[in-house]
């Protein structure tokens, strides 16, 4: 039998033990933070954000270099993965949340959670066989599909659970009214989930805005602004993830000093979005 | 203000609309998902009817220029190996931050340190990669793998060919990398079942005198350990499937790798790099195939997670 004082030791060693553990899984979110900025805040200038990145000598030659079309790019390549997810998976949760008694829920619930749990290069090589094959040609479109099959699950599934936080006496006082089924969930329901529902889509937008495997076969990159807006969904978009890949991997040191930019630039919209959806979560439940 | 009532065709014809559309649009996420394990397998076959599907995931020569020979072992040891190793090295800090946050810190800084760890999920595995090349690798190198190496070149030379060469970019790297990476997704499960266990479970064993630590070493880790189990088995998935930070870092090298400090590749990390230079049929067919068999072990792994969250009633870790 051990004393009282070796086990309140033993109390105290193992606190120690777990604040230790703490500081030292934090300790890489800090790290990676600071040698970003440190990193890359030098090359944050206008030409970043207003020039082209060009051919690797550009630089050498004392022109201008900047990720103006990986910007766009990005912006293009995001929205359309929205405009595609968004409905689609909103349409699925409103199945799952509005017709509990559907016979293809449960199939559905499954089916969304392995997509849900797929390796995003694998959503990359779908969208590639889907859409770039048989376009003939990588596409900012293929990369917008890509994104949205990461951004779907997510979708659907945060949709459900939000619209299920909903009480059902909301729904049968609209369908006490008279209001047909539609009309109580497009005007009651929804509105009542709408911070639900807006934070469900940021939390897909941050975890989709960050990824490049399913963009390197997708939308493959560009060095260049295309000269027709056109050419950024028809053609080969540059995305700032894919980006920030080749800038990294590039043998050249002043395109890493742009790769690391490029990182302040992604990790700062990639974290605003996905702060900005924290706080409004908290909102809610408190 | 009144409304003529809605006529029937407005509600009847109405509410048919919709739910056609709702559940059309429900249907097409399950097609989506059929589609991916039809689409990879199409078009992996022409490699699996080349090698036979056996043959295929056991060869161990994978190579795309001269004899067009495609194994894919290496990279099932390479993904397995690096992800494993990453679940062993942040399976116990990770779980000492849920307890430290569950039953230890107060509730301020509970919420902070819940918040900073999903953060870590939130930064972009290219973000990850960058700081790798530049920052982590060559740090590994010149601390932990160069001192490795000055001790097998003095004390048992021998051991040298194993070790591989010590450049900093590797499986070790990786694995310390996927660590980093696969940290939340623990914790918040685990957190989850910590949370689940009942309040009388801990009083009970309180009012017989146990320490805060006795308390969480009796009455709760035993009543969450399933939720555990659930939350390292998901993380394991999440690993298995990285793959930007992993292909910058492991030093893709195509053979079957001696040394967890040399280079090796994933099944993630092949297709990344060899995807876009792929011009043989037979070779885009391959990686296909190596797509395919990533297809089958993520979802056996997500099933298997699926059902322990499930079995023992817990949220489902919602991370990010």
């Amino acid at each position: 039998m051990r004393t009282m004082l070796q086990r309140n030791i033993r109390d105290r060693i193992m606190e120690v033990l777990l604040v230790v553990s703490t500081i030292l899984v934090l300790l890489p979110l800090v790290i990676i933070i600071v040698h970003v900025i440190v990193n890359g805040i030098g090359a944050l200038n206008w030409d970043f954000f207003t020039q082209e990145l060009g051919s690797p000598s550009r630089a050498m030659q004392g022109r201008p270099t900047g990720l103006v079309h990986t910007i766009l790019g990005t912006m293009v390549v995001d929205f359309m993965a929205l405009m595609i997810a968004v409905p689609i998976g909103m349409g699925a949760g409103i199945m799952l949340s509005e017709y509990p008694d559907h016979k293809l829920n449960p199939p559905l619930r499954i089916l969304n959670d392995t997509l849900n749990g797929m390796p995003a290069i694998l959503k990359g090589l779908l969208a590639f066989v889907l859409i770039v094959k048989p376009m003939g040609t990588f596409s900012g479109l293929a990369g917008g599909v890509a994104l949205s099959f990461v951004m779907l699950p997510i979708v659907a599934r945060t949709t459900e659970s939000s619209l299920m936080s909903i009480p059902w006496s909301i729904r049968e006082a609209g369908l006490a009214i008279g209001l047909p089924r539609w009309r109580v969930v497009l005007s009651t329901v929804m509105p009542a989930a709408k911070t639900g529902l807006v934070t469900g889509i940021l939390i897909a937008f941050a975890r989709a805005a960050g990824e490049a495997a399913p963009l390197l076969f997708t939308s493959f990159g560009n060095n260049y602004l295309p000269n027709h807006w056109l050419g950024m969904i028809l053609g080969p978009a540059d995305t700032l993830p894919q980006r920030l890949y080749s800038l990294a991997i590039s043998p050249y040191s002043h395109w890493h000093t742009m790769g690391w930019a490029a990182a302040i630039v992604l990790l700062a919209f990639v974290m605003f979005t996905f702060i900005t959806a924290r706080l409004a979560t908290r909102q809610k439940s408190g | 203000m009144l409304k003529e009532p809605p006529s029937i065709i407005y509600r009847w014809l109405g509410d048919r609309i919709f739910s056609t559309v709702v559940v059309a649009l429900g249907i097409s996420i399950m097609l989506l998902a059929g589609a991916m394990a039809v689409v990879l397998y199409g078009e992996g076959r022409l490699s699996f009817q080349q090698f036979g599907y056996f043959q295929f995931v056991t060869g161990t020569t994978w190579d795309p220029a001269v004899r067009l020979t495609f194994g894919a072992l290496p990279f099932l040891f390479g993904t397995i190996v690096t992800s494993a190793l990453a679940l062993v090295l942040s399976f116990f800090p990770a779980i000492a931050v849920a307890i430290f946050s569950a039953e230890y810190a107060p509730r301020w800084l509970s919420g902070i340190i819940d918040n900073l760890v999903q953060l870590i999920a939130a930064i972009p595995s290219v973000v990850i990669g960058i700081w790798g090349i530049f920052v982590l690798a060559p740090w590994l190198r010149e601390t932990v793998y160069m001192p490795v190496f000055e001790w097998a070149d003095m004390n048992h030379p021998a051991l040298l060919p194993l070790l591989g060469n010590p450049m900093g970019y590797g499986m070790a790297t990786a694995t310390v990398v996927l660590a980093i990476m696969i940290v939340p997704y623990t914790t918040a499960l685990t957190k989850d079942a910590i949370r689940s266990v009942p309040v009388e479970q801990r009083e009970a064993c309180r009012a017989l005198g146990a320490t805060r630590w006795e308390v969480i070493r009796m009455a709760v880790i035993p009543y969450a350990r399933g939720g555990i189990m659930a939350g390292a088995i998901l993380s394991l998935g999440r690993a298995i499937g990285e793959t930007m930070a992993v292909a910058m870092l492991i030093g893709n090298k195509n053979t079957l790798p001696f040394s967890i400090l040399g280079a090796g590749a994933t099944m993630p990390s092949v297709i990344v790099n060899e995807f876009r230079e792929a011009v043989e049929s037979l070779h885009l067919s391959s990686l296909m195939a190596i797509g395919f068999t990533l297809f089958i072990i993520a979802l056996v792994v997500n099933l298997l997670a699926a059902y322990l969250t499930r079995k023992y009633s817990i949220t489902g870790g919602q991370v990010v």
